[in-house]
C-alpha cells in the first residue's frame, strides 16, 4: 500500500465517521464538528488526487491544491455563521436544540417584531 | 454535448456575463461601505442597471441563436474559467431579474430604513442580501466550471440563510440554523463528487467533462453524490423537513427571494449536471426514482398544505409541492419528445417563480392588513386589498396550471412528453397535484372574499405601489402561457439533440 | 512504501475523529479538535501539499479551533439539556450503515482512481512564465481561476454581513463581542504588547513569499488576524464598532480593487481578469496587496461575531 492509497481510506473514514456523528449527535454544535469532519475527508480526498497529479516538476497537481485552499477558507466561513446562529439563539432562549418546538400555537397573540 | 473545440472561445459581448454576475456583487461592496440609506440606493441603481445587463444577453443570444461564452483571464478550459449562457440560463437570470425588481419594489415599504436612525440592522442586510442571492444566481445560471458552481452555491446559502433569520426571533433562528445545515452538508457532498471527477477526467470544465465521462463507478459515485447533495439544498421530498420554517418565518420579501429564486439555483444545478455533464449517461431507473420522489414531493406537499392553519405555511409547503413538478422533466429527456420535456421543466421554473414571489409578497401585505395570518379569520382581506387578492388568484391559477398561464402551458408540454414516451404515471400524477392545488387557493380566495365583521378596519394602511408590484408580478406569470406564441423555442438555444441514454 | 509516520498520522486522525464523534461531552469533543487539526496539517505535509498545509494550520486548526472552542464555552450551560437528548439505538444502527456504505464507495473510488492519473500540472507548467509568478499554487489562485479567489473573498464578506445580520437591533453599529477585563500585568497583556509587531512583520513575509514560494495571502492575513484578536483578547484595545466608516471601507477594499483591476484588464487585456502582458505579477501583487487588509479584518470579524454592546453616543 502506498501513501495515497493509505489516505484515500482515512479520507474514506474520516466522511463515514462525520456522516455518522452528523445524523446521530442531536446537538447543532456537534453537528457542525461532524460538518468539518466530512470536510476534512473530502479536503484529503482531494490531496490525494493532487498528490497522484504530480508531474512536470512540481510534487503535486497545483489545481486541486489551489481548491482546497478556497474550500478550506469557505468552510471556515461557514463554520462561523454557524456558530453566530447558535450564539444568538442562546442568548435569547438559552437553548440551543434543534428539536425543539419553537412554534407558538396558531392563533396565539404575536409581538409586532414578528414577520410579516 | 458541445465539442470541446468550440468550447474554449469566447463570443462577442460574453463580457456581459461577467457584469451579470460582478455587477451586483459590486453592488453589495457599494452598499456596505457608505452604509444607511445609501445602501437602499444602490441597490435601485444595481437593480436598474442589472435588469438592463440581462435585456442585453437575451437579445443577443436570440440574435446569435447560439449560447454564448466567455474564457474568464482569456485562459481557456481545463486551465481557466469559462462562462457559458445558453437558452437555459437566459430564461433563468430574466426570471430572476423580473423577481428581484418586483421584490426591490415591494420592499420600499418593509425595509426603508426609518427616519431618524442613520442606519438600522434589518434594512442593510435586506439591501445587501438581495443583491447577493441575484449575483449568487447569475453565476449558477452562467458557470461552466464545477468548481466555480460549488462557490456559486455557497455564496447562494451565505445569502439565503441571513434572510430566513431576518427578523430574529428564535424560532427563525433555529428554521435558519438547520437550513444552513442542509445547505452545507449538500455542498460538501457536491464538492466531493467535484474532486471525484477531476482525479478521473483531469478536468472541471462542464463541456470537456462532458466529452469525456464514460459509465463506470466514479462517475456513478459523483452523479449520485452531487445529486443528493442538490436534493437536499432544493427540499426535495423527503429531504424537505428545513424548508417549511424556513420559508414561512422569514419576512414576506425574503421569503419570496427564498422560495421563488433561491432554490432554483441548486435545481438548476441537477440539470446542468443530468443534462449537460453526465449527458447520456443518467437514464432509466435513476431517472425514475428522481421523478418518484418528485411525485411524492407534489402529493405530500399538497396534502399537507391543505391541513395548514396559516397562509404562510400554507405556501411554503405549497413550494414543496411545486418543487416536485421540476423533477419530473428527468424522466423525460432522454426520449423523442426530450427537448419539449425541458422546455416544460423550465418553464414550470419560471411560472413558479414569478407565481410563488406574489403569492409571499400578498400573504405579507394580507398580514400587514390584517395583523395575522390565520386562515380562519381571512374575511374582510378582499374588500381591504382588492388587487392583492386578485394578484394572489391568479398567482393560484398558474400554480394550479389553468390556461393561459406559464404553470399550463409547462404542464401540457411535459404530460405530451410523459405521454408520448409512454409514462403515463406522471401525467396522472401531475393532474392529482393540479387538483390538489386548486382546492387550498379556492379556500384562501373564496374565505378572503367573506366580508369582514362589522366595525373592522384595516391595522396598517398599503401603500398602492407595493400592491401593484404584486399584481404586475402575478400577471406575468400568468400570462407567461402566451410565451407558446414565441418563433423560437429559447430554451433549446445552446443545446444539441441529446442522445440516448445508456442504461445503467 | 508508506513510512511509519504516515501510518501513525492516519490512524492517530481515525482515533481522534471517532473521540470526536462519540464522546459525550461537547467541551472534550472540541478540545479533541484542534489536535486532530494539526495532525491533519501533517498530513497535508505528507502528501507534499506545503501551501495547503499552511491554510490547515492556520485557518482549519487554528481559527476554525478557537471558534468552536468559544462556541461551546458560551454554550456551556445547554450542556445538561444537550447529554438527554440521546438518540435510540434505531438511530445507531441506521446511521452506522449509512456511514459505512458512504465511507465504503468513497473509499473504492479512490483505490480506482485511473492511472495515470489526469494532471494539469504540465499545462501549468507550460503557461506559468505569462503569470510572472514562480508558485504553481499562486499562479493557479492569481491567474488562471482567478474568479475562485476573487468570489472565496466575497463569500467571506457575505459571512461577515450573515453575521453581522444577527445582531439584536438595540446593539446594531456597536462592538462585537463582551468587553474584555483583564489586569494590566497579566501575560496575555505582555504579549499583546510583544507579539503583535512581530506578527505582523511575519504576516506581511509569508504574503509577500507566496509569490515564488509557499505562503500567500491567506496564510499571512490570519497570522495578522491572529495578532489582532490576542490585542482584543488582552483588553489592551477594544473591537471597534461596526458602524465605523474606516472598518467598512477596509472591508471592501479588497474585493473592490480586485473587480476593479479585473474590469481594467477587459479593457488594456482583452478579458476580464487577464492581465496585461509583462505587468503580470505587479497586478498580482496590487490585487494581493489590497485583499491582505481586507482578509485580516473579515477573519477577525467572523471570529468576534456580531455587535452586541450599543454604540453609546457621546
Amino acid at each position: 500500500m502506498n501513501v495515497t492509497q493509505l489516505f484515500g481510506i482515512t479520507a474514506a473514514a474520516l466522511v463515514g465517521l462525520g456522516v455518522y456523528g452528523l445524523i446521530v449527535n442531536p446537538q447543532p454544535l456537534r453537528k457542525v464538528l461532524a460538518f468539518n469532519l466530512i470536510g476534512n475527508g473530502v479536503f484529503l480526498a482531494c490531496a490525494v488526487i493532487a498528490h497522484r497529479g504530480a508531474a512536470a516538476g512540481m510534487s503535486g497537481d497545483p489545481v486541486p491544491q489551489a481548491l482546497l485552499i478556497t474550500a478550506i477558507v469557505v468552510s471556515f466561513a461557514a463554520s462561523a455563521l454557524a456558530v453566530g446562529l447558535m450564539l444568538r439563539r442562546f442568548a435569547q432562549t438559552g437553548t440551543n436544540s434543534l428539536a425543539a418546538p419553537d412554534e407558538a400555537a396558531p392563533g396565539e397573540a404575536r409581538t409586532h417584531a414578528e414577520a410579516r | 454535448m458541445m465539442t470541446p473545440a468550440l468550447a474554449g472561445q469566447s463570443t462577442p459581448g460574453g463580457l456581459l456575463l461577467a457584469l451579470a454576475v460582478l455587477l451586483p456583487f459590486a453592488g453589495v461592496l457599494a452598499g456596505l461601505a457608505p452604509g444607511g440609506r445609501h445602501a437602499q440606493r444602490v441597490a435601485w441603481v444595481t437593480v436598474a442597471l442589472g435588469i438592463g445587463i440581462v435585456l442585453e444577453i437575451a437579445a443577443r443570444l436570440l440574435v446569435s441563436g447560439d449560447s454564448l461564452r466567455y474564457a474568464l483571464g482569456g485562459w481557456a478550459p481545463p486551465l481557466g474559467v469559462m462562462l457559458r449562457a445558453d437558452g437555459l440560463s437566459v430564461c433563468m437570470m430574466l426570471v430572476v431579474a423580473v423577481v428581484v425588481g418586483a421584490v426591490a419594489v415591494y420592499a420600499n415599504g418593509d425595509f426603508g430604513t426609518p427616519s431618524g436612525t442613520r442606519e438600522a440592522r434589518a434594512p442593510l442586510a435586506f439591501w445587501l442580501l438581495l443583491l447577493a442571492v441575484w449575483g449568487a444566481l447569475n453565476l449558477v445560471f452562467v458557470s461552466g466550471d464545477i468548481f466555480t458552481l460549488y462557490v456559486a452555491l455557497e455564496l447562494l446559502t451565505f445569502a439565503g440563510v441571513p434572510l430566513v433569520s431576518l427578523d430574529g426571533r428564535a424560532e427563525t433562528l433555529q428554521a435558519a440554523l438547520r437550513y444552513l445545515l442542509y445547505a452545507l452538508i449538500g455542498s460538501m457532498l457536491y464538492l466531493l463528487g467535484v474532486f471525484l471527477l477531476y482525479g478521473a477526467y483531469g478536468t472541471l470544465d462542464i463541456a470537456l467533462l462532458a466529452g469525456k465521462i464514460g459509465p463506470g463507478p466514479l462517475a456513478w459515485t459523483a452523479v449520485a453524490l452531487m445529486s443528493a447533495g442538490m436534493l437536499a439544498k432544493t427540499a426535495l421530498f423527503p429531504l424537505h423537513l428545513w424548508l417549511p420554517p424556513a420559508h414561512a418565518g422569514a419576512p414576506a420579501a425574503a421569503s419570496a427571494l427564498l422560495s421563488a429564486l433561491v432554490i432554483k439555483g441548486s435545481w438548476f444545478v441537477v440539470v446542468r449536471l443530468w443534462l449537460d455533464v453526465f449527458g447520456g449517461m443518467v437514464g432509466g431507473s435513476v431517472a425514475q426514482l428522481l421523478a418518484g420522489l418528485g411525485a411524492m414531493a407534489i402529493l405530500f406537499g399538497n396534502v399537507v398544505a391543505l391541513r395548514q392553519a396559516r397562509l404562510k405555511l400554507l405556501i411554503a409547503y405549497s413550494t414543496v409541492a411545486q418543487i416536485g413538478y421540476l423533477f419530473l422533466l428527468f424522466p423525460l429527456v432522454a426520449h423523442d419528445e426530450g427537448a419539449r420535456a425541458v422546455t416544460g421543466g423550465l418553464l414550470q421554473a419560471i411560472s413558479h417563480a414569478s407565481a410563488k414571489a406574489a403569492m409571499f409578497l400578498a400573504a405579507g401585505l394580507i398580514y400587514s392588513t390584517l395583523g395575522h395570518d390565520r386562515l380562519a379569520d381571512l374575511r374582510g382581506a378582499a374588500r381591504a386589498l382588492p388587487m392583492t387578492l386578485t394578484a394572489f388568484a391568479l398567482a393560484g391559477a398558474t400554480l394550479i396550471g389553468l390556461p393561459p398561464s406559464g404553470g399550463f402551458l409547462a404542464k401540457w408540454l411535459l404530460m405530451s412528453a410523459a405521454l408520448a414516451s409512454g409514462q403515463w404515471w406522471w401525467a396522472l400524477t401531475m393532474l392529482l397535484g393540479g387538483l390538489l392545488t386548486s382546492v387550498y387557493v379556492f379556500m384562501v380566495v373564496v374565505r378572503a372574499m367573506e366580508p369582514a365583521a362589522p366595525g373592522w378596519s384595516p391595522k396598517k394602511p398599503v401603500p398602492r405601489y407595493q400592491q401593484l408590484a404584486v399584481l404586475g408580478l402575478a400577471t406575468c406569470s400568468f400570462l407567461l402561457g402566451l410565451a407558446v406564441l414565441l418563433p423560437v423555442d429559447m430554451a433549446q438555444i445552446g443545446r444539441t439533440v441529446t442522445t440516448q441514454a445508456g442504461m445503467p | 512504501m508508506i513510512s511509519a509516520i504516515s501510518v501513525g498520522i492516519g490512524i492517530l486522525l481515525l482515533a481522534l475523529a471517532l473521540w470526536t464523534v462519540v464522546v459525550r461531552d461537547t467541551f472534550a469533543a472540541v478540545a479533541g479538535f484542534i489536535p486532530y487539526g494539526l495532525l491533519l496539517t501533517l498530513a497535508w505535509l505528507v502528501l507534499r501539499a506545503v501551501d495547503v498545509a499552511l491554510t490547515e494550520a492556520a485557518i482549519g486548526a487554528g481559527l476554525t479551533g478557537a471558534l468552536l472552542i468559544r462556541a461551546a464555552s458560551r454554550l456551556h450551560p445547554t450542556e445538561a439539556a444537550a447529554q438527554a437528548e440521546t438518540p435510540g439505538l434505531g438511530t445507531r444502527v441506521v446511521a452506522g450503515v449509512a456511514a459505512a456504505a458512504v465511507a465504503v464507495v468513497i473509499a473504492v473510488c479512490l483505490l480506482r482512481l485511473p492511472d495515470p492519473a489526469p494532471t494539469l500540472a504540465p499545462e501549468v507548467a507550460r503557461h506559468i512564465e505569462a503569470t510572472g509568478v514562480g508558485n504553481p499554487i499562486t499562479a493557479v489562485l492569481l491567474s488562471f481561476r482567478a474568479i475562485d479567489t476573487l468570489l472565496e473573498a466575497i463569500v467571506l464578506l457575505f459571512g461577515v454581513v450573515g453575521v453581522w445580520s444577527l445582531a439584536p437591533d438595540r446593539c446594531w453599529g456597536g462592538r462585537p463581542g463582551l468587553a474584555q477585563a483583564v489586569g494590566p500585568n497579566d501575560i496575555l497583556v505582555y504579549l499583546a504588547r510583544v507579539l503583535p509587531p512581530i506578527g505582523v512583520v511575519i504576516g506581511i513575509y509569508i504574503f509577500w513569499a507566496g509569490a515564488d514560494h509557499p505562503g500567500g495571502k491567506f496564510q499571512g492575513a490570519t497570522v495578522i488576524a491572529a495578532m489582532w484578536l490576542l490585542v482584543m483578547m488582552s483588553g489592551l484595545r477594544d473591537a471597534p464598532p461596526v458602524n465605523r466608516r474606516w472598518l467598512r471601507v477596509v472591508l471592501v477594499l479588497g474585493p473592490a480593487v480586485f473587480i476593479a483591476l479585473g474590469l481594467l484588464g477587459a479593457v488594456m487585456a482583452g478579458a476580464f481578469l487577464a492581465y496585461p502582458d509583462g505587468w503580470a505579477k505587479l497586478w498580482i501583487i496590487v490585487i494581493e496587496a489590497a485583499l491582505l487588509p481586507s482578509l485580516a479584518v473579515t477573519l477577525v470579524l467572523l471570529m468576534v461575531g456580531p455587535p452586541q454592546r450599543p454604540e453609546v453616543s457621546p
